[in-house]
């Protein structure tokens, strides 16, 4: 707070309120940060000593096994490697599709700007529904490939109104007016003016647009029917949560059922970590981006 | 007047002339959002049609009851109030908890005296954020198995019960694990609303004896009250539009009573089911759909008429 520069004394209340809050943020912090930390010392811990619940806060007997199992279980490394793909695809689409509709539209002498912004804001409004867009995918042909998850939502009215607040207001008017007076057209206006100006924006779109795509299962679990296809999200939902662990594929001898009953018990809490952790490498680049785009975005369009 | 609009057409011709490049940008998206989002549009015409595979969406015949056979059968059937109230309960409830949390945690760390500790909580409120639904829904699992998980393990020894195999407790988990992942990037508007409140009126009351909890009352909640109404207000107008993702990844055996909402079940009686209804499924979606875009236009108009804020 700035007010605290002026030299008056805190009252009593004051002092008083101040401890609270500050002990009430560190429960908060408290609260935020124990799952995560819970799961990890989980994915530490031996199988029995997870099977019979003894793990409160610390690894309890100490082993590397879940992890040695994740990084045999190929299905991991092959969902990995698919979310990666489809989530540049689907980046790199969107993010092309996006700037070529916010920038036409921040211009204020567009002529016909109405009837197509109404365009892009109706689709917030109303859509089809999960069958008649899933019909389109199958008479597209596109069904059980990449391009049923990569184009459908490449275009986000959203995303789109963002940027277009953002050209709005970040790119001068002036420079556009002496650019056409010199003669420069409006693609190279777009791709030599307004692009190197608008790195915020463009890292707050990759970043939503990666995230949405990169944490989606719903769309790939309709989508795709091959196994080899699925991303690393749908591979997650079905050791996470439907239990299926497939030691035939971890290259484990097949003898030691036992074994594998507590390893995929391990292995379960290793796969969050592991899944996680490209995100968190990534996340003090990324956190201030996503600062930044709610404030962009918090402007109505 | 009609030499105004010969006027007016010669200088929007002149406009394409000169602006020819803009539109051929705009030609990419726009194509792009009617082919994925209005063609669909166009498929909800299978809500009134019993759909056949082989015939098509025109070749299929008219549903009974003068096409409106699916939406009778989705009124009378007795999913109907169950889904409807289970997804009222979960939005509304989501609503209601997480404005005040956001709005708390933004005062908290708008009194925050030193900066370092304000900037470590902000950004580690962030992070659950980030983590995907997949992963969300097996954490709540892993920690609160009653025999294996710490939390579990807890509730268990309080209430003797299963948390997870408790449907009354659904909407609990649901509605706090949402506060869990999001109240650190709810917080965020409300920050940047705070710290748009002029220092001076804080200076002002310091000097005339307010405590910080006076001076909340007083500056900080009048402060963002025109946000939180146009949010609370637009944030009722998708109260049907629970999205497929999380209640699917956290629904089992022992909630589905309570779980089961709109969207889940018209995926179930379609793409999920072993005999696929496709113009039930398209019919359900669209009543979604239909008072979805009623609720959305009445906030708008609400928020409109008593801030003067909207977005069309």
């Amino acid at each position: 707070m700035k007010s605290n520069a002026i030299a008056v004394k805190p009252s009593r209340t004051d002092r008083i309120v101040y401890i609270v809050n500050d002990a009430l943020l560190v429960l908060f912090l408290i609260v935020v940060f124990y799952p995560f930390f819970y799961i990890l010392s989980c994915s530490f811990s031996s199988g029995t000593a997870l099977n019979s619940g003894r793990v409160v806060l610390f690894p309890v007997e100490f082993t590397l096994d879940g992890y040695v199992a994740i990084f045999q279980y190929r299905d991991i490394w092959t969902g990995f490697a698919n979310s990666f793909l489809y989530t540049v695809a689907y980046t790199a689409i969107g993010l092309i599709l996006t700037i070529l509709a916010a920038y036409p539209l921040s211009q204020p002498g567009l002529v016909g700007k109405k009837p197509l912004m109404f365009l892009f804001l109706f689709t917030m409004l109303f859509n089809g529904g999960l069958i008649p867009n899933y019909l389109l995918v199958v008479k597209l042909g596109i069904l059980d490939s990449i391009w049923a998850l990569v184009l459908p939502s490449a275009v986000s009215a959203y995303n789109m109104i963002v940027a277009r607040t953002y050209f709005m207001s970040s790119i001068p008017r002036e420079l556009h007016e002496s650019a056409e007076l010199d003669g420069c057209g409006e693609f190279r206006f777009l791709f030599s003016i307004v692009i190197p100006l608008s790195k915020a924006i463009i890292a707050v779109l990759v970043l939503w647009l990666a995230m949405w795509q990169w944490n989606s299962y719903f769309n790939p679990m309709i989508y795709l029917n091959n196994k080899s296809k699925y991303p690393l999200q749908l591979v997650l939902r079905e050791i996470l949560l439907m239990a299926d662990v497939d030691f035939t594929k971890a290259a484990t001898n097949p003898d030691m059922f036992i074994r594998n009953q507590q390893l995929s018990a391990i292995l379960r809490y290793g796969t969050i970590i592991i899944s996680s952790l490209p995100l968190m490498l990534l996340y003090p680049f990324i956190q201030k981006y996503f600062v930044k785009g709610v404030m962009i975005g918090s402007v109505k369009g | 007047m009609s030499q105004g609009n010969a006027i007016l057409k010669r200088s929007k011709r002149k406009y394409f002339v000169t602006h020819w490049e803009l539109y051929l940008m705009l030609l990419f998206p726009v194509t792009f959002i009617i082919i994925f989002n209005y063609v669909p549009m166009g498929g909800v015409i299978l809500a009134f049609k019993n759909f056949a595979l082989r015939k098509g969406i025109f070749g299929s015949p008219w549903a009974d009851e003068y096409g409106m056979g699916n939406f009778i059968r989705f009124f009378t059937n007795y999913n109907f109030v169950s889904t409807l109230r289970n997804t009222l309960v979960l939005s509304v409830y989501s609503i209601l908890v997480n404005m005040p949390c956001a709005i708390l945690l933004a005062l908290g760390l708008n009194y925050v005296r030193r900066e370092a500790f304000k900037k470590t909580v902000q950004m580690v409120s962030y992070f659950p954020y980030f983590i995907s639904t997949i992963v969300l829904a097996s954490m709540i699992n892993m920690l609160f198995n009653t025999r294996t998980g710490a939390l579990g393990q807890l509730y268990f020894s309080l209430t003797q019960s299963n948390i997870l195999a408790d449907a009354g407790q659904f909407a609990n988990l649901y509605v706090w694990s949402g506060v869990w992942q999001g109240v650190g990037f709810g917080a965020i508007i409300y920050l940047a609303a705070l710290s748009s409140v002029d220092p001076q009126l804080h200076e002002a009351a310091i000097i005339d004896g307010a405590n910080v909890l006076h001076r909340i009352w007083h500056i900080d909640l009048p402060a963002i009250i025109p946000m939180v109404t146009i949010l609370l207000i637009l944030n009722m107008g998708s109260v049907l539009n629970i999205g497929y993702e999380k209640v699917l990844a956290m629904q089992n055996q022992n909630n589905i009573n309570m779980s089961e909402v709109i969207s889940t079940y018209s995926y179930k009686v379609s793409l999920a089911a072993s005999i696929p209804d496709f113009s039930y499924g398209t019919a359900i979606g669209l009543f979604q759909s239909v008072v979805g875009f009623i609720l959305v236009l009445t906030a708008n108009k609400t928020a409109n008429k008593l801030t003067g804020v909207g977005f069309w």
